[in-house]
């Protein structure tokens, strides 16, 4: 039983670790949480004639994500366009995670197993991508593959090709790009994962007679699964909602779901729309973090 | 089956996999950087070793009003989300597990899960409001909306500084009766230091990298130079884009190799 001294202190303890806190809290929620709300508000009211809403409630910002309302006979259809474009967001944004998946593995295997001093250079090697300013790196991918870029540029010098490829402004591009800039994401939880790894299980698994394969799919992958998740969700999560790389790269036709919204609060004029959006993009990324943390709290676990 | 010893670090491919990784990470920078003090005009062709597209970004009026700009947005940005960090980590660290302390957690890395975009349409729609009601334009909106997505930035490496501290040196102060604020300000705030100047330096590096939030928020003619950038990337692009992203990279360079040094765990 604790004494009424104790708990007294407990409970000033605990009002000082709030007050302290109020600060950081205060500044969050007025100016990162707090007006998401506002944007669910406005999911839910008609459009206004020159951008902005109009104070009625309406489900048509909703209803606008699938449908457009036919100008004639007022009549719903699926809006193909709209489809197109969340279509090649989460194409783009599978195929990202899928190829920086690919490269990350070795990469992150590759770091993990150098001696250790070799190994803090290697990772450092990998951190200052991660921290660069990703519209530079962006900007970095557009001058390697624009019509009068490096690749291209060196192509036709040596006599390769006579026309440029044309990259720039493709889906290909933005591929590209993402994957780019993506990279360090997935091969950061990926070393974390694999350094914990007990490499003498690799021993024991190839001493009994398993193949390089085997040892792979039965020793390597169960293990290191946390980190295929925790990467898979880093690199998947903001290509969903990049902005940036698909609007250097893609050009205005190529637009993921990022510039879609954007769009809707520019010349779209369709603020409800926009805002809807919005609020689904986050829905999608709060249920990948929820799967996220699911995996994660059970697969920190393994030895039991 | 004398060659059955298993050697980890020689996966077939992965070594060349890894390389390749690295050389294609580092291509793009590079060429970028090294092309930014080309005296011609081409990405592919070297003409000779000029500070031309420097001198001309330097002359251009609207770069240097968006790198002192970004310089101040950063700074005062970071320095009020390292103060709040450093509150909230004091509060959040060091003891006994309270009720709502996830809750705090999961507050101060809100920036971290939802998705820039997002964020920015909410603050455009609010700022728009504030910006209508009173009539007020300037700097402020973009300080604060960049100091709430520093906050998770600075508290990390602070929280971890902190947790790596034991209270004993804190207690003896008080048994010999130093009050809380010299306890704090003599004792906690000298040891912390370098967990404090890590994450102000991250902070800062976040602020002047935004591009998208920035975007969203400023008002007419307040580009930062990553809008800037943007702004030139659908003109035609001239080195002078080449010199200012070499010079922000140079800048991120220093401050993280300083935020390595200063984190690194002396074993």
């Amino acid at each position: 039983m604790a004494s009424e001294a104790e708990r007294a202190q407990a409970a000033a303890s605990t009002r000082n670790a709030w007050l302290l806190s109020t600060p950081a809290l205060v500044l969050l929620f007025c100016a990162a949480a707090g007006p998401l709300l506002i944007v669910l508000v406005y999911s839910f009211l008609a459009k206004g004639d020159y951008g902005g809403v109009a104070w009625n409630f309406s489900t048509d910002g909703w209803v606008g994500i699938l449908f457009s309302r036919d100008i004639f006979d007022d009549t719903l259809q699926l809006a193909d366009a709209h489809l197109t474009i969340f279509w090649r967001s989460v194409k783009i944004s599978l195929l990202t995670t899928l190829i920086t998946f690919a490269l990350g593995f070795p990469t992150a295997w590759f770091i993990a197993t150098r001696p250790p001093k070799a190994r803090a250079m290697w990772l450092f090697l990998i951190t200052i991508p991660f921290w660069t300013n990703l519209l530079i790196r962006t900007f970095a991918i557009n001058e390697m593959i624009r019509n009068e870029g490096v690749v291209n540029s060196f192509l036709q010098g040596i006599g390769l090709i006579s026309e440029p490829i044309r990259m720039i402004n493709t889906d290909l591009a933005v591929l590209i790009g993402m994957t780019y800039v993506y990279l360090p994401l997935m091969v950061l939880p990926l070393f974390a994962a694999i350094d914990r790894f007990d490499m003498r299980l690799l021993e024991a698994g190839y001493d009994l007679y398993a193949s390089r394969l085997q040892v792979l799919r039965h020793v390597i992958l169960p293990i290191v699964k946390p980190g295929i998740v925790a990467g898979s969700i880093l690199v998947f999560v903001p290509s969903l909602g990049a902005y940036v790389t698909p609007r250097v790269l893609g050009g205005g036709k190529n637009m993921m779901i990022g510039n879609f919204i954007e769009l809707q609060f520019g010349q779209g004029r369709n603020w409800p729309l926009g805002a809807a959006l919005s609020i689904a993009l986050l829905l999608i990324v709060m249920i990948a973090l929820i799967f996220y943390v699911r995996a994660a709290t059970k697969g920190s676990n393994p030895h039991g | 089956m004398a060659d059955r010893s298993f050697e980890v670090s020689r996966l077939p491919g992965f070594a060349a996999t890894a390389i390749l990784v690295f050389v294609l990470l580092y291509l793009p920078i590079i060429t970028l950087a090294v092309y930014s003090f080309n005296a011609g005009k081409s990405i592919a062709l070297w003409e000779g070793f000029s500070f031309h597209w420097y001198a001309n970004a330097w002359a251009n009026e609207a770069v240097k009003s968006a790198t002192v700009r970004s310089l101040i947005i950063a700074f005062a940005a970071s320095a009020i989300a390292t103060t709040c960090a450093v509150m909230a980590a004091l509060g959040t660290t060091r003891r006994k597990a309270f009720r709502g302390q996830t809750a705090i957690y999961m507050f101060i890395n809100q920036p971290l899960m939802v998705p820039e975009i997002v964020t920015a349409v909410a603050l455009l729609i609010l700022t728009g409001v504030i910006k209508a009601w009173t009539g007020y334009q300037g700097l402020w909106y973009l300080i604060i909306a960049h100091a709430a997505f520093c906050v998770p930035f600075a508290y990390l490496p602070i929280r971890a500084r902190l947790e790596g501290m034991d209270l004993s040196l804190e207690i003896a102060a008080s048994d010999l009766y130093a009050s809380p604020w010299q306890t704090f300000r003599h004792v906690t705030l000298p040891l912390l230091a370098p967990g404090i100047a890590a994450g102000a330096m991250l902070a800062f590096v976040i602020s002047l990298d935004d591009v998208v939030i920035t975007e969203f928020v400023k008002s007419a003619g307040q580009d930062t130079l990553p809008t800037y950038m943007l702004g030139q990337m659908r003109r035609a692009i001239t080195p002078e884009v080449n010199a200012i992203s070499t010079a922000l990279l140079g800048l991120t360079v220093i401050l993280l190799t300083a935020f390595f040094l200063l984190t690194r765990k002396k074993s």
